[in-house]
Parts: C-alpha cells; sequence; structure tokens
C-alpha cells in the first residue's frame, strides 16, 4: 500500500519539542516531543484524560504552554494564536464539536475558505465584480467538498438542526475548505456508528491519498487506528510512552499496561 | 439549489421584492398619502428607527455581541450632522450625512473595545458606556449645540443640489432612498463573506479563530458599521422627524426601544428589523386609538401607555420563549402555507435556541 501512494511519507512537517502544559497545580502534558512526518496519518492514543486534546490544543494555540516549543515546515513558530496556526497551514476539527450552528451546512464549510477569501467589506457591500468573482470561484469549490462528502442534499439545512454524524461529517468538510496542509482531527469518529465510523475512514483516507494532507488524530476506536494510521502516538498521564507503527505500538509492553492496567503485587 | 443569481447576487425573487417595494414606496405612497400625519408621524419614524434597528441587527444579530446603545449612536450621528451643516455648509448633504455616519462609527469601534474582553450581559453593561457618555458628552459641552442657551437646537433644512426637502412628502422621499440604499449595502454584507464572518463569531468565535477570523477584526468591524448605520438613522431622525432636539431626545429608552423591536422582528434577519419597528412604533398608536375609540376617554391616557409597556413585556418573554426568530419567522412560515411547493427557505437562519 506505502508505494502505491501519491504522495509518498517525507520529512517531519510538525514538530513538537518538549511541551509542558499544567493548569494549576495539575500536569496535563509532561515534557512531549514528537514528530509528524509529511503525507502521514498520526494518530494520537491514550486512556480518557491522558492530554490528547490538550495536546492538539496546544499546537492550535487555544491553551499556552508553559514550556515546550513548536516548528512547522522546520521553523520554530515564534507566536501562537488560533489564528496564525490557521494561517500556517493547520486546520482543525474539535472534539464537542464547534459548529455555527445557526449557519447552513454550505455556509459552515464557506467559512472554512476564510482565508482564500480577501475581499473587504466594502467591495462585498456594493458587490464590486472582484468580491463576486471570489466568491462565485470559493462557492463553487465548497460545492466541490459538498459533493465530496455526499450532503447535497442537506447544504442549506442549519447544521443544529442535523445528527451528530453528519455534524462530525460537515466539521471535516469545514477543515478541509481550509486546505491546509496538516489537519488535526480531535475524535473525528465519536459516536458514530460502525456504518460511519467506515464512511469517516474512507474519507479520511481518501483525502490524505488524493490531497496528500498530513492528518493529526485523536481516536479511541483501536481498530481503526490500526487500519488508517501510518504511525502512533501513545499518550498516558501526559506523557509520551510510545510512538511508532501501529503494529509496534500493540506489541509495545508499557501500551498494554497501560490500556489494561498492571497487576499490583 | 440556490436560485441562480439574476442582477448581481440576487435572485428573481429579490429583484421583483424590491422593485416593487420601491415602485409602492416612492410613487404608490405618494400619490394615496395626502395627509401630513402620515409621513411626519409615521413613515418617516418607521423608516429611521428601521435603519437604526439594521445596525441594532448587524451587532447584535449578525454579530452576536450584545450591545445596548443604539440611541448614543444615533445621537452622535445627529449631532454630527448638525455640527457638518452648521460649520460646512459648502459640503452637499448628502456627503455630511456620510460623514456623520463615520463619526458615529469612529465611536462604535471605541465603544465595541470591550467586546474583546467581555460577553453576554456583560458586555451590553459595558456598552451602555456608549449611551451615557456620547449624551454627556453633547450636553456638557456647549460647542456640539453651537452655545444654544436654552440647550435645544433646530435641524437646518435639508437642500440637496439646490433644491429644498421641507414638506413631509419630500423628507420622505429623502429618507426612503437613504433607507433603501443602505438596506441594500446591509442584505449584501450580510450575505457576502462579511456576514459569514459575524455569524461564525456569534456562533461559536473559537471555531472561526481556528478558521483565521480575527476575532478583533471582526468585532469591531461589527460594532463600526452598526454604529454608522445608527449613526445615519439618528440623523435623519432628527432632521426630518425631531426637527428640534435636545440629547435627551436620545436617551436610553429609545435604546431599549430599538432592542425590543430587533428581539420582536427577528435576530439575525434585515426584514426583521423593518416588522420590528414597524410593530414597535405602530403598536402604541394602535392601543391609543383603540382606547379612544372603545372606551371614549373613560381610561386614562397614562393607563393606556401603562398597558404598552406590560404588554411590550409579555410579548418579549413569549417571543424569547416561542420563537425566538421573531416576527420574520412567522411571516416567513405563513408565506409557506401559501406556497403550493414547500422550501427549505430561511436555511441561514432557523433554529436558535442556542
Amino acid at each position: 500500500m506505502l508505494d502505491t501512494r501519491s504522495f509518498p511519507i517525507g520529512d517531519p512537517i510538525l514538530e513538537v519539542n518538549n511541551i509542558s502544559l499544567s493548569f494549576g497545580g495539575v500536569k496535563a502534558i509532561t515534557d512531549t516531543s514528537f514528530k509528524v512526518l509529511q503525507h502521514e496519518i498520526k494518530a494520537i492514543i491514550g486512556p480518557n484524560g491522558a492530554g490528547k486534546s490538550s495536546l492538539l490544543n496546544c499546537i492550535n494555540g487555544i491553551y499556552k504552554p508553559q514550556e515546550g516549543s513548536i516548528a512547522f515546515k522546520g521553523r520554530k513558530l515564534e507566536k501562537i494564536t488560533p489564528k496564525l496556526i490557521a494561517e500556517e497551514g493547520i486546520s482543525r476539527t474539535f472534539q464537542n464539536l464547534a459548529l455555527f450552528k445557526r449557519m447552513s451546512v454550505l455556509d459552515n464549510i464557506l467559512v472554512g475558505r476564510k482565508l482564500h477569501m480577501h475581499a473587504n467589506f466594502l467591495s462585498v457591500a456594493f458587490q464590486m465584480p472582484s468580491a463576486r468573482t471570489e466568491e462565485q470561484a470559493n462557492l463553487e469549490r465548497c460545492e466541490e467538498i459538498v459533493e465530496f462528502l455526499e450532503v447535497q442534499d442537506i447544504m442549506h439545512t442549519p447544521v443544529g438542526k442535523l445528527p451528530y454524524g453528519l455534524q462530525k461529517k460537515v466539521e471535516l468538510g469545514r477543515a478541509l475548505a481550509t486546505e491546509a496542509q496538516v489537519l488535526l482531527l480531535d475524535e473525528p469518529m465519536a459516536g458514530m456508528n460502525v456504518e460511519e465510523k467506515r464512511e469517516m475512514c474512507r474519507f479520511i483516507l481518501k483525502v490524505n491519498d488524493e490531497l496528500g494532507t498530513t492528518m493529526v488524530l485523536i481516536e479511541h476506536d483501536m481498530g481503526v487506528v490500526m487500519d488508517i494510521s501510518d504511525n502512533v502516538v501513545v499518550l498516558d498521564y501526559g506523557k509520551i510512552i510510545a510512538d511508532g507503527p501501529p503494529d509496534e505500538v500493540r506489541a509495545n509492553q508499557d501500551v498494554i499496561d497501560a490500556y489494561l492496567g498492571v497487576a499490583h503485587d | 439549489m440556490k436560485p441562480k443569481p439574476m442582477f448581481m447576487s440576487f435572485s428573481r425573487g429579490d429583484v421583483t421584492n424590491f422593485v416593487m417595494l420601491m415602485v409602492i414606496g416612492l410613487a404608490v405612497i405618494p400619490v394615496l398619502i395626502q395627509t401630513d400625519y402620515w409621513y411626519s408621524s409615521i413613515l418617516i419614524p418607521w423608516l429611521c428607527l428601521s435603519l437604526a434597528a439594521i445596525g441594532q441587527q448587524i451587532v447584535m444579530g449578525y454579530a452576536g455581541q450584545l450591545a445596548l446603545g443604539a440611541a448614543g449612536f444615533m445621537a452622535a450621528g445627529a449631532f454630527a450632522l448638525f455640527n457638518l451643516e452648521l460649520r460646512v455648509p459648502w459640503v452637499p448633504f448628502p456627503i455630511n450625512l456620510m460623514f456623520s455616519g463615520l463619526i458615529a462609527a469612529a465611536f462604535g469601534i471605541i465603544f465595541g473595545l470591550p467586546s474583546l474582553r467581555v460577553r453576554g450581559i456583560y458586555l451590553m453593561v459595558a456598552t451602555l458606556a456608549s449611551q451615557f457618555f456620547i449624551i454627556w458628552m453633547i450636553d456638557k459641552f456647549g460647542w456640539f449645540k453651537n452655545y444654544d442657551t436654552s440647550g435645544i437646537i433646530t435641524a437646518q433644512d435639508i437642500v440637496i443640489f439646490g433644491k429644498e426637502f421641507t414638506t413631509p412628502l419630500e423628507m420622505y422621499l429623502v429618507v426612503l432612498v437613504v433607507v433603501a440604499v443602505l438596506t441594500i449595502l446591509a442584505v449584501n454584507m450580510t450575505r457576502g463573506s462579511t456576514g459569514r464572518n459575524w455569524m461564525a463569531v456569534r456562533d461559536m468565535d473559537i471555531a472561526a479563530e481556528s478558521m483565521g477570523i480575527s476575532l478583533l477584526k471582526t468585532k469591531l468591524q461589527a460594532f463600526a458599521i452598526s454604529a454608522f448605520f445608527c449613526g445615519v438613522a439618528g440623523a435623519l431622525f432628527a432632521f426630518t422627524y425631531l426637527k428640534s432636539m435636545e440629547p435627551v431626545a436620545f436617551d436610553i429608552k429609545l435604546s431599549f426601544r430599538i432592542l425590543f423591536m430587533v428581539i420582536l422582528g427577528g435576530l439575525g434577519t434585515i426584514k426583521g428589523a423593518f416588522i420590528g419597528a414597524a410593530f414597535i412604533l405602530l403598536f402604541p398608536v394602535a392601543l391609543n386609538t383603540l382606547g379612544n375609540e372603545l372606551f371614549h376617554g373613560a381610561i386614562d391616557a397614562t393607563i393606556i401607555s401603562s398597558i404598552e409597556l406590560v404588554v411590550f413585556g409579555v410579548l418579549i418573554i413569549v417571543f424569547m420563549i416561542y420563537e425566538p426568530l421573531g416576527m420574520a419567522k412567522m411571516w416567513e412560515g405563513i408565506k409557506q402555507k401559501f406556497k403550493r411547493k414547500p422550501e427549505p427557505s430561511m436555511a441561514r437562519v432557523s433554529d436558535s435556541k442556542a
């Protein structure tokens, strides 16, 4: 499979170096480092409360780690805010869905095109030709994404009215619309049934294959993780206990202990 | 699928609606209505307050920032226009009108700054500062009122390209044209990327930021544009409706009325601003007439005006609970019933329990 990839796995694109994050006295992440390679699908797994979402929030700039740094495309990022990270080319989805509930599916995805739209409010208000062509071009891109995700029939429905699985799909669509090089997916398949999960996996693999998008995803379903990821990072109590290809990680004694518990004798 | 645009980004339905409304406004009404009362007491204030309600709608209904102080920005616009007409009378009226909106917009940016730190009810309290500060400033410094000893200023006559607009009908036409133009601009913004950014910030600010939207820029932009609309509305309100005024004319009660217009009309629709303004404006008139007709003055006028407040209060509670999208949504619902094929319209804003 690896040989047939149109975007073979390359050099590190995202490097997390010695990140430590604590909330008051609670240490969420302790001195954590790992690398994400270009075009790979990297899974972050670990028991509840291991610090997986906190890690994504650090990369994305929602949390400010007390220590450590993040490098993107070989360059250390000096200032990290959600907006600057988006401009760098890293997009994300959220664990508990962060959609624009009162806006339609299409409008949600269109917001994802923000960084590709530069018309100011005056040219929008006066419907200048530049604003109109820009809107049209981005609308067409979004309609492609709508088609890709097979949600044409609900594209004008407010997302707040959609069932959970569909909302997750829309959120993926919004992240895709950014055309980011790296997507951070926080539990993209949580709360889905087997059928929906399979579909979501298909989308993730297809995006990775066709666009070469690097993916970092948090997932609990081991079957899914082992199937689709190239590399797996295992977090436990804010520390990395394993990092490597799925088969290797599965055989790792520390990982087995973390998941199944250790006999205290 | 989206209806195909017929002219710019407007569908055939939009264009026919607009042309129809403009024909009614510019031709049918001037022919049908001959009494000045209708122009100077109903149509002019309705259009002016609708414009202010659009301003409130932009910042609250679209950008989701609970701001209360529309009347303060209206005062800024009104006194700005008075001073511009007084000090630079050679500048054409439309340009002075635009500048008075821009001056209000500058205040909007300043008083929008708290929105970067606080939200919800706290922001509402913080934005009250605009209301009190602007009125206080105009009261305190005589310069704004040209040192008039009575503290009451008289609006200058509206002269556009040498033509005076002094009769109620003429002033109505001026107001109508300004409101129509600004409404189109507001609709364009809310349907375009500008409005999407506002709504994204309203619905989920952290996700909006993660998509590359600057919260600072988007919020302040909404405040500025909102204040611009309120400023122009205030200037028109002063020059065509009040005619002579003191700063107190733009007190907090007016701010609240504009807030109610937006809530009852429907948050997040431009149409709602017009419907809400009509209701808030016409309801007391209707109640008064009804009171007089039914009871022939047996009920005291003060009781009627108290009833008015009670009814508004109850209505706001009822709308908040049962129809958060207000009368605009009800109107859509009625329209749907008369259509043969149900369409998923109002897709942009439905469901808003959040």
